[in-house]
């Protein structure tokens, strides 16, 4: 059968007989860079897109529809127009860390991407640590917002950079702390091998109401670390203009919005792959039929099918909710996320020591 | 209790939140529900109110005659300095000198459409046009002259 | 002592809000000076869009000024051009046939629908939610079609002048109302599904931007934002004018002075202007809708003085005659700027969000501050 993982091992059995080792193994490398920048774009691409359509039918509008059949091409005549347009930087700004601040968000973003299993055997790096890595890497887009908002030399930058850095820093506990329970469930840090542990049923359903409660604060942790509404008072339009951004322009504008895309991308495809089972089809006890037809449908297509189902359930929040203040945001992550998935978490470990879960 | 209040907040948040994506997602899954109205694609179906003030126009008949006597009542009534009548003095039949309108210039770049010079006029010489596509790349276009070349008063309007 | 551009002696930071920023709707300009992210001291600076239309109207006769204060509070200009007629009116003792004067209410409280439901719509995206707004603007279309198709324009209508009003209502006016009247009625529960019971919302909004009951009496708050406080200031209750005084409605009061508050009570003020609304749309007498007035328009001399209650507030129109074809000295009272006047006492201490919600709340038209 034709699929993704015969694919890749075609190739990689192809370079091997054609070249030695080493020019392979480098080989291998560029194709892989070439692939990672190739979904940077390709998503940010879609995504815009999609949160434009979306917006604009939960606001009864139509949203763009002139830029080819369904306005399909909107974002790319967006990214033309901001590929054009000249890059300011302020005269006291900070050259070196105003310009480096786009590139360090963007890499961090683009970091993330290696090891998340796209479909079955399609990982870019299996790491034995995968759980680590992302929570590592996913804070060091806070430093790029800082820099960012410090080297612009103006006060909505610097408020919105500072929102930025005490947001994400807690919301990375709860978000951890959420992430934790599937570990402590798999015994794992690898995320292939969490994957794998979701051969007979997804996290979300064998693991009872703690797995749940600790989905749902995964999703709104995750939701404030990428600083999206209704937490996205970095950018808070209404009270800081943009917030952290508000000096950028033309491409490097556009790093730190494909990033923010980029970023709820692999946020929603890490809970994807932890709770929902990853690539892993949905399959129902003993219905042999009906897993069979599961089975059949592609993993590439689960995996993206269940990420983009946590995208659109973030762009939904988006559409709906107010903003919260800074304090209340702070009030949220440590007088109810945090007691609530530490206490879920030690649900959970009794949970997992007894083997109360299917 | 601390606990049981505690608990009652966050099951009352979480269902207010929830009531109000029920909204969100109707909308999102009706999509029967746009309003939006696409301009210029609908220009042939479009059809402003006909009372829709959009710019005033002199009302001229199939002999090119229109009624305006050149009484300047409108001209005193325009709040804007809008319209600027030039009249001129024709010699009629019987080889008397009559007054009648030279020019009746109307600056549309002035006009509020407030509808007053409409109200001035004794002889409805003018009226509101429903017009509304009056963007120009030259201011100088918008001064216009509202009666035809050629056009004269109609017969009995004094 | 550490000295930076844009930082007081005490290390506060100065930040302008405005001109141009999002929330000020308008050219607002507010100088704000920051502890962090507690508001110290807020100044109102204003200028922006100044068109001196009180010294223009001594120039205008008393049929025409009545069309600029249409830019002036241009979302409840009917309201606006209802006052100044009122004032005209007053001066030449016109009597206003009924039909004028229940056309002229009706409008009102047509314009005080769809002013608010605008307010309602840019005040949650303020706060963030930018779905309101578009929701928002689809009732308030159906109002200025309305509008659009008696009074001849959306926004500025002008329909009003001295003796009644332009011309007669549409045919198809009663209908269209009805129908306004049964959407609104269907959609004004998902209004407060949406923003109103929102646990997000109501945080930002609860005790934020709290104006005391003796603030609000001493900044001349009138409008929601006077009546949120407590302070009866209804003037189509207090000061009835046209048919109002014969009309069943509440003046909605509220005493916790917040930003909820206010917000309550427009809400509450839009169900009331569908009840005068649904109380007049059935009873349109027939006959004239113009009183014979003059062609030349002479107040005699004296001063004159007439309020009303527009969408913001007590909007007072005072004129001063000499006897001629054009006012001596007009002189407006607009209800904005007395709100404005009371935002640094309702956001000091606070945070920058909680200036955008109050400020939201206040509902500030700004070409009706500045005039």
């Amino acid at each position: 059968m034709l699929s993704l993982e015969n694919i890749i091992n075609g190739i990689h059995t192809w370079l091997n007989n054609t070249f030695d080792p080493t020019l392979a193994l480098t080989c291998e490398f560029v194709l892989l860079g070439i692939t990672a920048i190739a979904i940077f774009a390709v998503l940010g691409l879609v995504l815009v897109l999609m949160e434009r359509k979306v917006a604009a039918i939960m606001q009864i509008r139509k949203g763009p529809n002139r830029v080819g059949p369904f306005g399909m091409f909107q974002t790319v005549a967006d990214t033309l127009k901001l590929i054009m347009k000249e890059g300011l930087t302020p005269d006291g700004a900070d050259k070196v860390l105003f310009n480096l601040a786009p590139f360090i968000v963007m890499i961090a973003a683009m970091l993330l991407l290696a090891p998340i299993p796209f479909a079955k055997g399609v990982q870019m790096w299996d790491i034995n640590i995968g759980v680590l890595f992302i929570s590592a890497v996913s804070s060091i887009s806070v430093i790029g917002i800082l820099m960012a908002g410090w080297a612009s030399n103006n006060k909505y930058s610097l408020l919105g950079a500072m929102r930025s850095g005490a947001q994400i820093v807690s919301y990375e506990l709860s978000a951890g702390l959420s992430v934790i329970t599937i570990v402590i469930l798999t015994g794992s840090l690898q995320l292939s091998e969490i994957v794998n542990a979701q051969q007979n049923g997804w996290w979300i359903f064998k693991g009872h109401i703690p797995v749940l409660i600790s989905f749902v604060t995964f999703i709104i942790a995750v939701t404030a670390e990428t600083n999206r509404a209704p937490f996205d008072l970095a950018e808070a339009e209404s009270e800081l203009t943009a917030g952290f951004h508000t000096e950028y322009s033309g491409m490097k504008f556009a790093l730190f919005f494909l990033a923010e895309y980029i970023n709820i991308f692999i946020a929603c495809a890490i809970g994807a792959t932890l709770f929902l089972g990853g690539w892993m089809p949905f399959h129902i006890g003993n219905w042999e039929g009906f897993n069979a037809i599961m089975d059949y449908i592609p993993s590439s297509i689960w995996f993206v099918g269940k990420t983009f189902f946590l995208i659109f359930l973030m762009m939904w929040f988006r559409w709906t909710f107010p903003r919260l203040r800074v304090d209340q945001l702070l009030n949220l992550e440590w007088k109810y996320l945090l007691p609530i998935s530490m206490l879920n978490l030690l649900v959970v470990t009794v949970m997992a020591i007894m083997g109360w879960y299917f | 209790m601390f606990i049981t209040n505690y608990i009652k907040e966050i099951f009352n948040g979480v269902k207010s939140l929830l009531t109000g994506m029920r909204i969100t997602g109707y909308y999102f899954v009706h999509p029967k529900e746009i309003i939006t109205e696409q301009y210029p694609d609908n220009r042939a179906t479009l059809k402003m109110a006909n009372r829709f003030r959009g710019e005033v126009v002199m009302i001229h008949n199939e002999n090119n005659e229109h009624a305006c006597t050149g009484c300047s009542a409108c001209e005193l009534a325009c709040p804007n300095g809008t319209i600027k009548i030039i009249n001129k003095f024709d010699i009629n039949a019987e080889g008397k000198k009559k007054k009648a309108i030279d020019t009746f210039v109307y600056h549309l770049e002035l006009c509020t459409m407030c509808n007053l010079c409409v109200i001035a006029c004794p002889t409805d010489t003018i009226k509101m046009d429903q017009t509304f596509e009056h963007s120009v790349f030259d201011r100088s276009q918008l001064t216009k002259v509202l009666n035809r070349p050629g056009s004269k008063i109609k017969a009995g309007v004094e | 002592m550490f000295e930076e551009i844009g930082t007081t002696e005490d290390g506060y930071m100065v930040i302008n809000i405005g001109p141009q920023h999002p929330a000020t709707h308008g050219v607002l300009h507010l100088v704000m000076t920051l502890n962090g992210e507690t508001i110290v001291k807020t100044e109102p600076h204003l200028g922006y869009i100044h068109r001196s239309i009180e010294k223009m109207s001594e120039s205008l006769t008393y049929r025409q000024f009545i069309y600029a204060t249409s830019r002036m509070d241009y979302l409840s200009s009917h309201i606006n051009n209802h006052g100044c007629s009122l004032c005209v009116e007053k001066g030449l003792q016109i009597e206003v046939p009924e039909r004028a004067q229940i056309i002229r209410v009706i409008m009102d409280e047509l314009t005080r629908i769809a002013s608010h439901e605008l307010w309602w719509g840019a005040m949650a995206m303020d706060l963030g939610a930018f779905t309101p707004f578009f929701h928002a603007f689809r009732e308030r279309e159906t109002i200025t079609e309305i509008m659009e198709e008696t009074c001849g324009a959306r926004l500025t209508m002008n329909y009003i002048c001295p003796g009644g009003v332009m011309a007669d209502l549409h045919p198809d006016f009663q209908k269209k109302v009805k129908s306004f009247i049964t959407l609104y009625k269907s959609k004004i529960n998902e209004y407060n599904e949406l923003v109103t019971g929102n646990i997000i919302f109501q945080n930002r909004m609860k005790g934020v931007g709290y104006l005391s009951k003796e603030d609000a009496i001493s900044f001349g708050c009138t409008g929601p934002v006077g009546r949120a406080s407590g302070v009866s200031c209804d003037i189509r209750k207090l000061y009835p004018y046209e048919v109002y005084g014969k009309l069943q409605f509440d003046e909605i009061l509220e005493t916790a002075g917040d930003s909820f508050a206010r917000y309550m009570v427009r809400i509450h003020e839009m169900n009331q202007s569908i009840r005068i609304i649904e109380q007049l749309i059935d009873n349109i007498p027939d006959g004239e809708f113009l009183a014979k007035t003059k062609a030349v328009l002479k107040l005699p001399k004296g001063e004159f003085y007439q309020r009303v209650e527009t969408a913001r507030g007590e909007f007072g129109v005072y004129i001063v005659s000499e006897g001629g074809t054009t006012p001596y000295r007009i002189k407006y009272r607009s209800p904005g700027f007395s709100n404005l006047s009371a935002l640094p006492t309702m956001v000091k201490g606070s945070k920058i969000g909680d200036l955008i919600a109050a400020m939201g709340t206040l509902d500030l038209v700004i070409p009706d501050l500045d005039r």
